[in-house]
């Protein structure tokens, strides 16, 4: 019991009780002396759940270091704390490795839930006219599920860009600890603050959160708005450290272009992390405003705009794709060598195609408004910019496929998952351009046409590649390499249905159906389509499942690997796993070029003093 | 030189079979105005494009899988290759200017949907949570049925009362949202008489699955037919007028036999003595029914949620709120 007190998570919540609570009675009491009525539970539940998130970020012991620096004392610079064992993954680690394990965690755990959503209005859809639930519930499960979504994207592309950047390029840690921990403990109460608003009204706007509907939305939007608001820290945050850190902390003898490409794509990742997001909670936060405040950025009477809110959140929410997409095509460019025996295909070019994408995806964001009323004129050079985006992700294609054409391919289950992320990526990617030509898209936007094409986006780009990574570099993270029985029988329950479900969302798109809907019309004969759909969905769910069960599996039952086990040349392989608090013992030199597999006797890093 | 010649081959083949799939099975609705015609040409390139590159990706990565697999016991490493600047270049540059070319295409696709016909017929559209309405200033009618004639342009000029909605008929292809304090307009020329549906294809709250209205597309003779009938019919009986408000604005939240909608029922109202939802009560008179129309959150009917109901004082003229009022008072 004194144990399970002393986690930091626990203490967290417990503060997060009380500053929630504290928050909620010092609104009731500033009402109740102004001479207003003391309740009123929009101000109050809001100014309380913003307390309750900087009381958790005290409980769990966050700022203690920063707390004593202010106050004059000294700490020490880098606790170990692996005597504390299981518990520092429950506590305000430093280690980066840790904290890439808890974003993990986190965002498996968020990624469940925003499944489960999913597959509850998925099962409503599988015949028209309303069979379980409500409107209302329907549209608050819809907009959830995608905004869970994508915070629990968010913390695995964090997960694996903490885990694994510092290690790739031979640092101790990341460049700036105290502020990673940080990064990862406010989405914490930001995922709690998120789900909250399932309990108070729900919303029912997607997760656009597009005003004036979002102006007239139950309580439940406010807490949308505020924990997307607090997730972005996470993000702007650790965009940062990524940038700091491979920058400043390369090992001396790594040149830009002799990092592993997953770098590159970490870098070009937090680019537009760092510099975007702030945009999203902009926006979010004036429509808070408008609601608390009644100021009128966004009401037509007051002089307001709704369409600058849609310039505001797309600026941040288009780039905001390539955030999702970058690392995981990051994470192809980097397994694939290793599984077909021959150097990535022009090392450089796609390199330079993941900044390329980062860059000209800060110029179309325009394109998600081409119906929207926004200047007419303007919708032309967007399709241009949005078009332009095409040539660096062909770049990625064509190496990926020059790089397979001539190896020793080999089919263990991250190989799987990596050629899944390419065809169903380009799936996405193919499904493109028709909604960047102006007029087709006025036929596709807004319909099941688009649900398809960003599925397949985010499994191509995320999905499958996160998967990949997981099964890759498990090993690395506890010593033991996971079922390749279950890995398999888990791909094979995922690639094929939702391939044909994504399809099919876009054959129905096509003919009619529009996004966002509870219910349709069961003249228009979709209801085969969606109850094939639906079917596709548990079958996926259910692979995921073979996941969890394969993570049981292995804890128990797995057999141990410690050594190189994918006879790769990346550094982080050359040691023993797990890997050691501080990583390498020695300084690493890199001697070689990352990817020269089939060159006899060449390596690319070497330890200090080896021969 | 035998694997490229091959996998050529493939593709090419491939690329076929995708087409021809995708146009048997046939993946668009009826093409009904001049503006889809021009859209579907545009898109019908995109799948050449699609079916192509589709093919090129797979068929080679699936050839290589196939005969570049590791054979059982095979420990040693591929080919060293590590890349060629050359052909980097050329697929950079080659869909480069292809991707210019499709953008130069779609802005003459677009020149075409927005192609202005002066003589085009007037049509305002106003909607909102959850109503499509629709007026002929030319004719001082409205409906909640929108008629076009067939073969000649039409000019929607739209807004909305609430929030964003937009308005869509897949056969017609066009998209416009409706946006509250601004107009925008969309253009549309039927070419092909029936019947089909307007939707809204912009999220607005909680009915938005149900916001539909028929669209007819009639001949020009039935059209001016149809739109005299309407101008001079305006009917004696303040009840029957008041239907056709109610059909057009009211139906969608409340119903007229009981069941259960987003607002409260109609039937049996007129007289009997309402529950508030601050706990008074109140006897639903020509008074409480005017001031739910006009000022909707004064009285909220217990069980109802406040700012869901639309302030319609700006909408419906005085002698229309009578009309509506008369009609609801005929519900029993």
């Amino acid at each position: 019991m004194k144990t399970i007190l002393s986690l930091g998570l626990v203490r967290g919540l417990a503060w997060e009780i009380l500053g929630t609570a504290l928050g909620i009675g010092f609104v009731a009491l500033v009402r109740a002396l102004m001479g207003l009525p003391a309740w009123k539970a929009e101000p109050a539940v809001v100014f309380g759940a913003l307390l309750g998130a900087l009381f958790f970020l005290y409980g769990v012991g966050i700022l203690n270091d920063w707390l004593k620096w202010a106050a004059g004392e000294e700490t020490e610079d880098h606790l170990d704390d692996s005597h504390l064992g299981w518990r520092r993954y429950f506590g305000p680690s430093l280690d980066h490795k840790v904290i890439g394990i808890q974003y993990l965690v986190l965002s498996l755990l968020l990624m469940s839930v925003g499944g489960l959503f999913a597959l509850i209005f998925r099962t409503e859809l599988a015949r028209s006219q309303m069979q379980f639930l409500t409107l209302n519930q329907y549209n608050t499960l819809m907009s959830l599920h995608g905004m869970v979504m994508i915070i629990s994207i968010l913390l695995g592309i964090s997960a694996f860009m903490n885990y694994l950047v510092p290690m790739l390029i031979g640092a101790r840690d990341m460049a700036f600890p105290r502020l990673n921990s940080f990064s990862f403990w406010i989405a914490v109460p930001a995922g709690l603050i998120l789900l909250s608003s399932l309990f108070l009204g729900g919303f029912d706007t997607g997760w656009t959160g597009y005003p004036p509907l979002s102006v007239r939305a139950p309580l439940g939007m406010q807490m949308f708005f505020l924990g997307v608001s607090l997730a972005g820290f996470s993000s702007i945050l650790g965009g940062l450290n990524i940038i700091v850190t491979v920058v400043r902390l390369r090992a001396h003898s790594m040149t830009a272009f002799r990092m592993p490409i997953f770098v590159w794509a970490a870098l070009a990742t937090s680019v537009i992390s760092l510099t975007a997001t702030q945009l999203i909670g902009l926006s979010f936060q004036m429509v808070m405003l408008q609601r608390l405040f009644g100021m009128g950025f966004f009401d037509p009477a007051k002089g307001g705009n709704p369409i600058l809110f849609q310039h505001l959140f797309w600026f941040y929410s288009h780039p905001a794709v390539y955030i999702f997409v970058l690392p995981g095509l990051g994470i192809i460019s980097e397994l694939l060598p290793v599984f077909v025996r021959k150097p990535l295909f022009g090392y450089r070019w796609v390199a330079m195609s993941s900044l390329g994408i980062a860059l000209v995806g800060f110029l179309v964001w325009a394109h998600h408004m081409f119906t929207s009323g926004m200047a007419e004129y303007l919708r032309v050079p967007f399709m241009y910019s949005t078009l332009l985006v095409a040539v660096p992700t062909g770049v990625k294609f064509f190496s990926w496929v020059a790089t397979v054409w001539r190896g020793k391919i080999s089919f263990d289950t991250p190989m799987l998952f990596i050629l899944a992320g390419i065809i169903v990526f380009l799936l996405g990617g193919l499904s493109g351009p028709p909604n960047a030509t102006i007029s087709t898209d006025l036929h596709l936007h807004d319909t099941y046409f688009i649900v398809g094409h960003f599925h397949d986006t985010m499994y191509g780009g995320y999905i499958f590649p996160f998967f990949a990574a997981i099964f890759y570099w498990y090993p690395k993270m506890t010593g033991k390499r996971l079922n390749e029985t279950l890995g398999k029988l888990q791909f094979w329950l995922i690639a094929p249905s939702f391939t044909v479900m994504s399809l099919l969302m876009m054959r129905v798109g096509l003919l009619g159906m529009r996004r966002r809907i509870a219910d349709y019309d069961p003249a228009l004969g979709f209801d085969p389509y969606h109850l094939v759909m639906t079917i596709m969905a548990f079958l996926t769910a259910l692979g995921v499942i073979v996941f969890f069960i394969n993570l049981i599996y292995t804890h128990f039952k797995g057999q141990p690997a410690t050594g190189n086990v994918w006879n790769s040349r990346s550094p982080e392989w050359q040691v023993p796993s797990p890997m050691p608090v501080h990583n390498y013992d020695r300084e690493l030199e890199v001697v070689g070029e990352p990817y020269d597999y089939g060159l006899p006797g060449s390596r690319y890093v070497k330890f200090h003093g080896e021969a | 030189m035998k694997h490229f010649i091959i996998v050529s081959i493939l593709v090419i083949g491939a690329t076929l079979l995708v087409y021809t799939g995708i146009q048997s099975i046939g993946v668009l609705p009826a093409q009904a105005s001049a503006q889809a015609v021009s859209i579907d040409r545009l898109l019908n390139i995109q799948f050449w494009l699609i079916s192509f590159l589709f093919s090129l990706i797979t068929v080679t990565l699936l050839y290589s899988l196939v005969v570049f697999r590791r054979k059982p016991g095979d420990t040693s490493d591929g080919a060293h290759i590590e890349g060629n600047t050359r052909l980097e270049i050329l697929w950079t540059l080659i869909p480069l200017f292809v991707v210019i070319f499709v953008a130069y295409l779609g802005a003459q696709s677009l020149g075409e949907t927005r192609r202005v016909d002066p003589t085009a017929l007037q049509v305002e559209v106003l909607s909102g949570q959850w109503f499509w309405s629709f007026t002929y200033p030319d004719y001082g009618v409205t409906t909640d049925t929108l008629y076009l004639p067939v073969n000649k342009q039409a000019v929607l000029r739209m807004t909305s009362i609430d929030v964003i909605h937009s308005f869509w008929v897949p056969e017609f292809r066009v998209k416009q949202d409706l946006v509250p304090g601004k107009t925008t307009e969309l253009r549309i020329t039927p070419i092909q008489t029936g019947e089909y549906q307007v939707l809204c294809a912009e999220i607005c709250g909680a009915s938005h699955a149900y916001m539909v209205a028929p669209v007819r597309v009639v001949t020009q003779e039935e059209f001016t037919a149809w739109i005299e009938q309407q101008a001079s019919q305006v009917a004696l009986d303040p009840v029957q007028r008041g239907r056709r408000l109610a059909n057009q604005y009211c139906i969608a939240c409340h119903s007229i036999d009981g069941s259960q909608k987003v607002g409260p029922t109609w039937k049996g109202l007129a007289g009997s003595v309402v529950q508030l939802a601050d706990g008074s009560t109140v006897v639903a008179d020509a008074e409480y029914l005017r001031n739910s129309i006009i000022n909707p959150n004064l009285q909220i009917h217990a069980g109802f949620q406040p700012n869901v109901m639309p302030n319609f004082s700006n909408i419906l003229s005085e002698s229309q709120i009578e009309d509506l009022i008369a009609y609801i008072q005929s519900i029993k």
